[in-house]
């Protein structure tokens, strides 16, 4: 396709849609990742699963002096 | 949905953003934010304001989207209402799947991401608020009983058990006082509309009580569920999410809805048609004021504790 052939009417006819569209994707995306910031934050105790030792599991022992 | 054909169906090309969103009912979603915003903000479990904010816009969108699924089932009797003739899918702006599609697509999403975001049980109640409302209310009791809006209320009832729960983790008499509130609410408000739209409801079948059980009826029953409000309401403002605001909001509203009630018991059909329905309207748009006026008191009061201004106050229930 030519880089310059003319836009399909459908494009301009659906710009305000399509704007909108993109601004809930936004919204939605940057909503997600404060969240996700609020909840990290705010969480307990981050723990890998895989091939790690999880520190909630490990037998409780004393401090060696 | 019905086979009806839709009166002023005709389909113009292109739906656009404001015909969407029209779809989500947006005057029935700032009750839905407010409520669920207020009952999140008083809940004794402080909330993070971004999850808070977040919870909420997944609420409202819930009730978006129940709007549009009520919209495209009732989109054969919009049509023929003077209320409801201007909607998106009479006018022919919206197809009927296109707000099918859209309605289901919002309810999933706003469902799992108020899981996530706050918790599965305010997930869950936001779940069944969208089938109660669309299944349980608009599927079946509207067009079958005069009991439908009794019963269809608690779907706009919900909307503080969900700000509670995504604060607390729980339900608990505050907020079955808050449901309960509504729930009272709404006989009375949608029944004066109902007594100066009683041709529209009779035109397209919709067995609305003053449709089935007559005009002098429908003024006794508004004024029983009037009565039965205000105690609720005074209740609210002594537990603990109440105060000296939502008392007084209580005490004078309640005051005047009552009033307000027995003008309408006190008038007959005749007498509302000479002056067109003049109080039963005036009754109807004060009650949409009453709810709004209840929670941003409790709202208030929750401000005057914070800063530490609130007076000395008897918490009973």
């Amino acid at each position: 396709m030519a880089i310059n052939a003319p836009k399909h009417e459908i494009y301009t006819r659906r710009k305000s849609r399509n704007l909108a569209v993109m601004g809930c994707c936004i919204g939605m995306a940057v909503m997600v990742f404060a969240v996700t910031i609020v909840k990290v934050q705010n969480g307990g105790m981050v723990e890998g699963f895989d091939h790690t030792y999880r520190a909630s599991v490990l037998p409780i022992t004393e401090p060696v002096e | 949905m019905s086979d009806a054909s839709y009166s002023s169906y005709s389909q113009t090309p292109e739906a656009g953003v404001r015909d969407f969103f029209a779809l989500l009912k947006p005057r029935v979603m700032s009750l839905v934010i407010l409520t669920a915003a207020v009952a999140l903000l008083v809940a004794p479990v402080d909330v993070h304001p971004i999850v808070g904010f977040a919870a909420v816009f997944w609420i409202a969108v819930g009730a978006g989207a129940s709007g549009a699924l009520n919209m495209w089932w009732d989109a054969d009797i919009d049509g023929q209402m003077a209320r409801t003739e201007g909607r998106p899918i009479p006018v022919g702006k919206v197809k009927p799947q296109e707000a099918l599609g859209f309605g289901l697509f919002l309810s999933i999403l706003s469902v799992m991401m108020l899981s996530l975001v706050a918790n599965p049980l305010s997930g869950a109640i936001l779940a069944f608020t969208i089938f109660f409302y669309v299944v349980v209310y608009s599927m079946w009791l509207k067009r079958s009983t005069p009991q439908n809006i009794v019963i269809g209320g608690a779907a706009g009832a919900f909307p503080p058990l969900i700000g509670w729960a995504v604060a607390t983790g729980g339900i608990s008499l505050e907020a079955v006082l808050m449901f309960a509130l509504i729930f009272m609410w709404t006989p009375p408000h949608f029944w004066a509309l109902a007594l100066f739209r009683n041709e529209d409801y009779k035109r397209v079948g919709i067995p609305m009580l003053p449709v089935i059980a007559g005009d002098r009826a429908t003024r006794v029953q508004i004024f029983i569920y009037t009565a039965l409000l205000a105690p609720v309401a005074i209740a609210l403002s002594f537990s603990s999410v109440g105060g000296i605001l939502t008392l007084i909001v209580a005490a004078a509203l309640n005051l005047r809805f009552l009033v307000g009630a027995w003008r309408i018991l006190q008038r007959n059909e005749a007498q509302a048609q000479a002056d067109k329905h003049k109080v039963e309207v005036r009754v109807f748009l004060e009650s949409i004021g009453y709810l709004f006026a209840h929670f941003i008191a409790m709202g208030l009061d929750y401000g005057l504790r914070e800063f530490g201004w609130a007076p000395a106050w008897p918490v009973l229930f």
